[in-house]
């Protein structure tokens, strides 16, 4: 190989230089400043966490297989896996093997930014290139890879559906230049190199384009035109790169080591958080998870607008989009890069600034304890503990503001604990304090923790080790935020569970097939997936809903929305219920009084909430 | 009525072409659902605040009507939406709320 011109340098290469620094400076100006952003603690860990060996194998594996393989999305849907892989995977290997050309054939050029991308231009192939066929071949081989995933990219841009995509989002301006520059990018480097092939080589997809053009065009004349079309292509996409939804290129292999880190999100529009505003990709994936997408007006409430609009700085837009969310956690859920909508919109209401803040710090708990100590509701054949005693308890049930609009979840619940002999006591019978978690959606952190402060208070001071919940909203914040040494948090389900196992209850089997229903906190909230499963397989036949587990389907009832109104939750409810009704079962079956209360409202066969079938099924 | 001065108790008449009625008619603008609010006391039945503090969403909307304070009231809702579950009229009590607090800081 030799080089043809002394110079190492041709006019055309400019416009790629001026992008390729300007895309460059642009990302480490970027990264300084969010690097500023963050809180001190947590720019420390950061730093740290980038030279502890086993993080950073951790974050080089994980940038590999998500931003180059896209693993991830190739587990969700095939075709958009191989398109993404193939032309992020394609374009790293064309860059990766451009450098190793240079470094073989002249490594004086290595430190020249243009010479591993235009390097077929500024060489001649000679006889003892022969050698280099491989990485011809491989050249040729990573451009076809690249061509195919910009033919599907054309195809899914028309035919979105074929894709299985019902809905994607609307690309704004910017991002249509970057897109079709983007997609012009490879074929005018195939033309380029297939222009120049008789030169400087070539392999099975340029040599016989090369020829094909001699048959007809003059290929000397061609060459530096298509170079030049080649070189703009892709400096414009650079140039646009910044403004448009392609920032979640460089940006996500920052979001990956700083998620590694441990970072959380702490103010919605600076650090980690703008991290992963920018590192949204724009794909729309989180429309069709939505469940507020089953109406068209609320399309644009999803979480990828909600990014595109703190891009564009659009107050009034994201101050509608980030009340109007449900929080169900879905768009998370399905999210390929990981942007935390429901987190990002908490910390958006947190911002807001309220003339009037409540204070429950006041609030007497003593007050409270005498509901919070009522008489046993059942004797305890055991310990010999008769029904009507008083004194502190072992077991403490929880049941929260929604049980108590859903009476018949509560009464099941003690019905079960007081068949197994279960000594317990129902802490707020009469009334409590709510959990916190509503407050905690809406924003109101500080708020929040009062109330969590004061409900520490109430349950430390009963002296109890257990503390039984039956809404998955009370579980979620008890066991995510609230300090409790001593007090095992747990849900109904698993308490039941525990109880079977230990044989203190049996249950007998019915005949009434159920569709479990997910609660979002339970589910997406706590991960609980297996337990309520099992319950309900062992006391009645199950079936499972085509959208379950992580990815079903909001009720709708959420107390997440601050702007939904009842007549806008129907059409979600509707949506909801078609799913569960898609598996044929009898009835439907949850763990969540406020699913119960939403689907009550509008299902056409009976709903039940696990306590409830446990409870008939004790033999 | 006319008060003579002579009664026990101070005279609870309401003179509703007297009372500012700016806050209320600040919170139509935001959450309009309050217009259709029929004072059944629901929201009043279910309020888990209600125990402890006396709140109830009837009757801070009744204060709000004629021109009331409603600081002390408003200071005691947790947002459980107990009360926005059971509203015959689905107003949104929680967004009624939280649109209160908010107007509070403009006046």
């Amino acid at each position: 190989m030799r080089e043809r011109f002394v110079s190492g340098f041709d006019p055309f290469v400019l416009p790629f230089l001026a992008g390729m620094i300007f895309v460059l400076g642009y990302c480490l100006f970027g990264i300084v400043r969010i690097l500023i952003q963050l809180p001190r603690e947590d720019r420390r860990r950061f730093l740290l966490s980038l030279i502890t060996p086993s993080t950073a194998l951790g974050n080089i594996r994980d940038i590999f297989l998500n931003c180059l393989l896209h693993v991830k999305l190739w587990k969700r849907n095939r075709v958009l896996g191989y398109m993404h892989s193939s032309i992020a995977f394609g374009w790293f290997m064309l860059i990766l093997l451009g450098h190793l050309e240079v470094m073989l054939y002249c490594p004086g050029r290595i430190h020249l930014f243009y010479y591993p991308i235009f390097f077929n231009y500024f060489v001649a192939a000679n006889d003892n290139t022969i050698g280099g066929a491989v990485l011809f071949f491989l050249m040729d081989f990573f451009l076809l890879v690249v061509l195919s995933g910009i033919v599907l990219a054309v195809i899914k841009r028309v035919r979105s559906r074929l894709f299985g995509m019902r809905r994607t989002t609307r690309p704004s301006l910017l991002d249509r230049i970057g897109l079709y520059s983007l997609w012009a990018i490879f074929p005018l480097r195939l033309l380029a190199e297939s222009f120049t092939a008789h030169i400087s080589g070539g392999s099975f997809l340029t040599i016989p384009a090369n020829w094909v053009f001699r048959q007809f065009l003059g290929n000397d004349l061609n060459m530096l035109p298509t170079w030049w079309a080649y070189s703009i292509a892709l400096g414009v996409f650079m140039f646009v790169l910044p403004f448009t939804r392609y920032m979640h290129i460089p940006a996500e292999m920052m979001l990956i080591p700083m998620r590694n880190a441990g970072l959380r999100i702490r103010h919605p529009r600076r650090g980690f958080a703008k991290m992963e505003v920018l590192s949204c990709p724009g794909c729309g994936v989180c429309i069709d998870a939505c469940p507020m997408s089953v109406k068209k007006v609320n399309i644009k409430d999803c979480t990828v607008y909600l990014n595109r609009q703190i891009r564009r700085g659009n107050e009034k837009r994201i101050e509608e989009i980030t009340d109007k969310c449900l929080l169900c956690g879905k768009c998370e859920a399905v999210c390929q890069v990981g942007v935390e909508g429901p987190l990002l919109r908490i910390a958006e209401r947190a911002r807001r600034s309220y003339g009037l803040s409540p204070d429950y710090s006041g609030i007497d708990v003593s007050k409270l304890k005498d509901y919070s100590r009522p008489l046993r509701m059942t004797g305890n054949a055991s310990t010999g503990i008769p029904a009507g005693t008083e004194g502190a308890p072992r077991v403490l049930y929880f049941s929260g503001c929604m049980t108590r609009l859903t009476p018949a979840i509560g009464k099941a619940v003690c019905s079960v604990l007081g068949k197994a002999g279960v000594d317990f006591v129902w802490m707020d019978r009469e009334e409590g304090l709510c959990c916190g978690r509503p407050l905690m959606t809406a924003g109101r952190i500080e708020q929040a923790e009062q109330l969590i402060r004061k409900n520490e208070e109430l349950i430390l001071s009963s002296g109890a080790d257990t503390l039984v919940l039956s809404c998955p909203i009370c579980y979620r914040i008890f066991s995510q935020d609230y300090h409790l040494p001593g007090v095992r948090v747990v849900s109904y389900m698993d308490y039941f569970a525990g109880l079977l196992a230990e044989g203190k209850l049996k249950l007998e089997k019915s005949d009434i097939c159920y569709v479990y229903h997910d609660p979002c906190d339970l589910g997406r909230g706590c991960g609980i997936y297996e337990t309520p499963r099992q319950l309900v397989g062992r006391a009645a036949g199950i079936a499972e809903a085509p959208k379950n587990r992580a990815e079903s389907i909001c009720c709708g009832g959420s107390l997440g929305s601050l702007t939904l109104d009842f007549s806008q939750r129907e059409a979600m409810t509707l949506k909801s219920l078609e799913n569960l009704y898609e598996s044929r079962a009898d009835a439907i079956a949850t763990a969540c009084p406020l699913c119960f209360s939403t689907f009550n409202r509008y299902s056409d066969r009976p709903v039940r909430d696990i306590a409830q079938i446990i409870d008939e099924q004790i033999r | 009525m006319i008060d003579f001065g002579f009664g026990l108790s101070r005279s609870s008449s309401v003179k509703l072409d007297e009372v500012d009625l700016s806050l209320y008619r600040e919170l139509e603008k935001l959450e309009p659902g309050v217009r259709t609010c029929m004072a059944c006391g629901s929201c009043s039945a279910t309020c888990t605040a209600a125990r402890w503090s006396g709140m109830s969403v009837r009757k801070l909307i009744l204060a709000l009507q004629r021109g009331k304070d409603v600081s002390g009231m408003l200071s005691a809702c947790m947002l459980c939406g107990k009360c926005s579950m059971v509203c015959p009229r689905g107003i949104n009590t929680r967004h009624l709320i939280l649109s209160l607090c908010r107007i509070y800081k403009q006046q």
